[in-house]
Order: C-alpha cells, then sequence, then structure tokens
C-alpha cells in the first residue's frame, strides 16, 4: 500500500537553516546537511530545500550545498527558490536534486511548467502554490506570501496540473507558522480537484494535526519545518502514531 | 568492476551516481557502444517519456546494443519499462527484452489514487539473488504513472490500484520499477546485490 509522506522542510538562508512564523521573523535552526542527516535516520520519506535568498550570485553556493546534501542522503529531494529557467534546474539536477519546486516563477510564466515538464519530465516539477484568504476567497500569493494575486487557488491547481506539474505543495499563509494546524479545507478541496498528490504544509503543531491533513483533508504528504528542527516531534514517533491510528506510512 | 551507466536523453542519473559512489562504487556514464559492452555490469536508468527515450535509443543503435548485453543488465524505472515488450506511452513498441510484457497506463478507481503513484510503497514475492536479505513488504520509493501487467518473469510485486509487477528478470536482465537510489538502506542494498550478481 502507498503510504502517507512526511516531508521536512529546510528554509535555507546563506547556507543555513531558518524558520520564520508568517514567512518573517527568520531564525537560524542549523546546518542543513546535518540536520538532513538526521532527518534520514528518523524516517524522513523525502525532503525539501527552499533558498528563501536565492539571487544570482548565491545560486553557485545553492549547487554546493545541493551536492553535498546528494552524497550523504539515501532518500529523494527536492529543492526549490529562485528557479526561473530550464537552466537553472539543470544545474540543480545534475548536482543531485531529484526534484525542483517553482512558485513565484510559474505565476509569472505559467508556460516554465509546461516546459520544465516535457523537458524533464513531470516527475520532477513541483509546483508550490501559496495561498491566503483574501476578499473571503483562497487566492494565490507570491513572492515568499508578500506579493497578492487575483487568481483563485483551486482555479491555478488545475491549471498547473494540466500544464504538467508532478505535485502540488500547497501552503497555506494563514497557517504557516502558528502551530494551530493544517489549513484543511482548502487541501482538501485542491486535493479532490487534482489528481496529483498534493503536499499539505503550514501550520503543523502537534501530531494530531497531522492526523486530521491525512483523514479529513485527504493530503498525500504532509511537510513540517519547525516541530522537526527544533525536536518539538520526532519523526519516527509520529510514524508511530500514525500508524496506530490506522494511517499508512513507512516505519524504518 | 566496471560499472557503465547508459547515458541517454532520459533523466536523472547523478541520483545513481551518487547513490553508487555511497556504496564506494565509481561507475562511469556514456553512451559509447563499446564501453557498454565491454562493462562488467551495466545500469539503464531513466525517467521520461518511452517514445522520445525508444527514438533516441534507435538513432544512436543502442537499443541493439543492450539487447545484446551478456553481462547483468539493472534497468530502473523507465530503463524497466523500456526492456518490456511495448508500452502504452505514445504507443511505444520497446526492447522486447521481457517477451510479451506489456506496459500499461494507471487508471484511477477513485479520487485517493492520483497519478502518478509517487512515493513509499512496499514490494512482496521476492524471487532471486537481487533481493537477498530484502525482506518481504519492505519499502522502495517509487514514481511513475505506467507499469507492467503481471508476468512470467515477475520477481516482485507492489499493489496500487491493483497488484502489478514490480520487478522482472529474465537472464542477465534485471527491471525494477522504483528507484533503488532513492530507496533508503533497502535499496542500498538492492544495488549492493545487483553488483555481487
Amino acid at each position: 500500500m502507498l503510504t502517507k509522506r512526511i516531508i521536512p522542510c529546510l528554509d535555507i538562508k546563506d547556507g543555513r537553516t531558518v524558520k520564520g512564523t508568517n514567512f518573517v521573523q527568520l531564525r537560524d535552526a542549523g546546518n542543513p546537511v546535518e540536520l538532513a542527516v538526521r532527518y534520514c535516520e528518523e524516517g524522513a520519506d523525502e525532503l525539501v530545500f527552499l533558498d528563501i535568498t536565492a539571487t544570482t550570485e548565491k545560486r553557485k553556493t545553492l549547487a554546493k550545498l545541493v551536492r553535498e546534501i546528494a552524497t550523504h542522503i539515501n532518500i529523494p529531494f527536492t529543492v526549490g527558490g529562485g528557479i526561473h529557467t530550464k537552466e537553472d534546474v539543470s544545474v540543480l539536477l545534475e548536482n543531485g536534486a531529484d526534484k525542483i519546486s517553482i512558485n513565484t516563477s510559474a505565476v509569472n510564466n505559467p508556460g516554465l511548467i509546461d516546459e520544465l515538464a516535457k523537458y524533464f519530465g513531470s516527475q520532477c516539477v513541483m509546483v508550490a502554490i501559496d495561498t491566503k484568504i483574501i476578499d473571503g476567497a483562497c487566492k494565490v500569493v507570491t513572492h515568499g506570501g508578500r506579493t497578492p494575486t487575483k487568481i483563485k487557488t483551486a482555479d491555478w491547481a488545475k491549471e498547473v496540473t494540466s500544464r504538467g506539474a508532478g505535485e502540488i505543495l500547497l501552503t497555506s499563509m494563514e497557517n504557516d507558522g502558528t502551530k494551530n494546524g493544517f489549513a484543511l479545507d482548502i487541501t482538501k478541496q485542491v486535493s479532490h480537484l487534482v489528481n496529483i498528490p498534493v503536499i499539505a504544509s503550514g501550520g503543523a503543531g502537534k501530531m494530531e494535526h497531522f492526523i486530521d491533513v491525512f483523514k479529513l483533508a485527504d493530503a498525500d504528504a504532509a511537510l513540517a519545518a519547525s516541530i522537526f528542527h527544533f525536536r518539538e516531534i520526532s519523526i519516527e514517533d509520529l510514524k508511530r502514531y500514525l500508524q496506530h491510528q490506522q494511517i499508512p506510512v513507512r516505519i524504518c | 568492476m566496471n560499472v557503465v551507466i547508459v547515458k541517454y536523453n532520459a533523466g536523472n542519473i547523478q541520483s545513481v551516481l551518487f547513490a553508487l559512489e555511497r556504496i564506494s562504487v565509481k561507475a562511469t556514464v556514456t553512451d559509447d557502444k563499446e564501453l557498454i559492452q565491454s562493462a562488467d555490469k551495466v545500469i539503464f536508468p531513466g525517467v521520461g517519456e518511452a517514445s522520445t527515450a525508444m527514438s533516441y535509443l534507435k538513432e544512436r543503435g543502442l537499443d541493439k546494443v543492450i539487447i545484446s548485453l551478456k553481462q547483468p543488465v539493472l534497468g530502473i524505472c523507465l530503463g524497466m519499462q523500456l526492456l518490456c515488450d511495448y508500452s502504452e506511452e505514445n504507443d511505444t513498441k520497446c526492447l522486447g527484452v521481457f517477451e510479451n510484457v506489456k506496459v500499461k497506463r494507471f487508471i484511477s478507481t477513485n479520487s485517493s489514487f492520483k497519478i502518478p503513484q509517487v512515493g513509499w510503497n512496499t514490494i512482496a514475492n521476492l524471487k532471486g539473488k537481487l533481493f537477498s536479505s530484502i525482506e518481504e513488504n519492505t519499502f522502495c520509493y517509487f514514481v511513475h504513472s505506467y507499469y507492467a501487467e503481471a508476468n512470467s518473469f515477475s520477481i516482485a510485486t507492489t499493489n496500487y490500484i491493483q497488484p502489478y509487477c514490480s520487478a522482472l528478470q529474465k537472464n542477465n536482465f534485471t527491471g525494477v520499477q522504483f528507484h533503488p537510489e532513492k530507496s533508503a538502506k533497502a535499496g542500498e542494498q538492492i544495488l549492493k546485490n545487483f553488483l555481487t550478481i
């Protein structure tokens, strides 16, 4: 049976792991390679690295970091942040990334999804969607949550799927960093709307939140950062708990 | 030991190289016929689309090279599918090493079955040296929209929507649908097993 995936996310700034609340107030959470290895050993199913300060001059540093991670871990990992072109993707894949994640650049240039899916295959194209309730409706926001758009989250989810995205990483801006639980309504809506896997993100604070997002919102995977970084919940304990609650998970 | 990874227009070969490095094996990535033919072990990886991959192999004569290999060959994911007879993906005639084995597209029966299948699933009904010291129902990492139907070459099965064949073997040819290079410790053991066949 295919299992539900638990995915720690590492936000990278200048080669260090950081974590903020509602996408600001960054605090240091350690060396990304050490964290990656620890997560692997604890039974993480995949890892996601988001370079939140990806600028042209930092790309080379990121490529080096990706290579170092790739040589150390034996599970799939995704790299996102500052990807605008096919060439950006090539560099990351050549350094050992398995998938890439695009967000703002896909909103600005939706054709990028088609291009990447055609060239590298859908399996390596994750589209990250940041969603926020604006005027009572879930809308897409870009630039790490700073720029609102008029695009409805549900419409965008359908569009990225038809353009060839392999997975959707859905982050709720209201929930991110709050530890009050995932955004169940929009996660469920998107998961039912598209036939590609949906990774829920933003708001994990307790083990019960994972039960909710899998059982009530039908997410295929759940992503979290700070609760894992700061050892508030261990992946191993979380998985045993989920298994006990009849949710299929990979126990190592 | 001289390990060669077949270089062609499908996908992410780097992950396989890194996985081999982790078990202290240095491999050569090449599309050179003679280097492939003289290798001790050949790995035929791939993610991508079947018809484009087949055209590429044919244009370079690699199709004939691969089917005539006598040393152990391991096809991974698309590589495994291309070793079968036929793929529904763009109606593609494949290499035909695993005779009469058809590769079909998953058809979702309800909204909980997403396509592609992405993630960790178990392998069972394990046979042969490839799986020596691998327990039944071990988890491996899968990413695919097409699958090999049940067949007489099967050395592992997996269940997604329906049971299907997740590994095959015939003489020196082995194929696995999952990604051993991304399947944690079990995957490393499977790669080691292949290299000692």
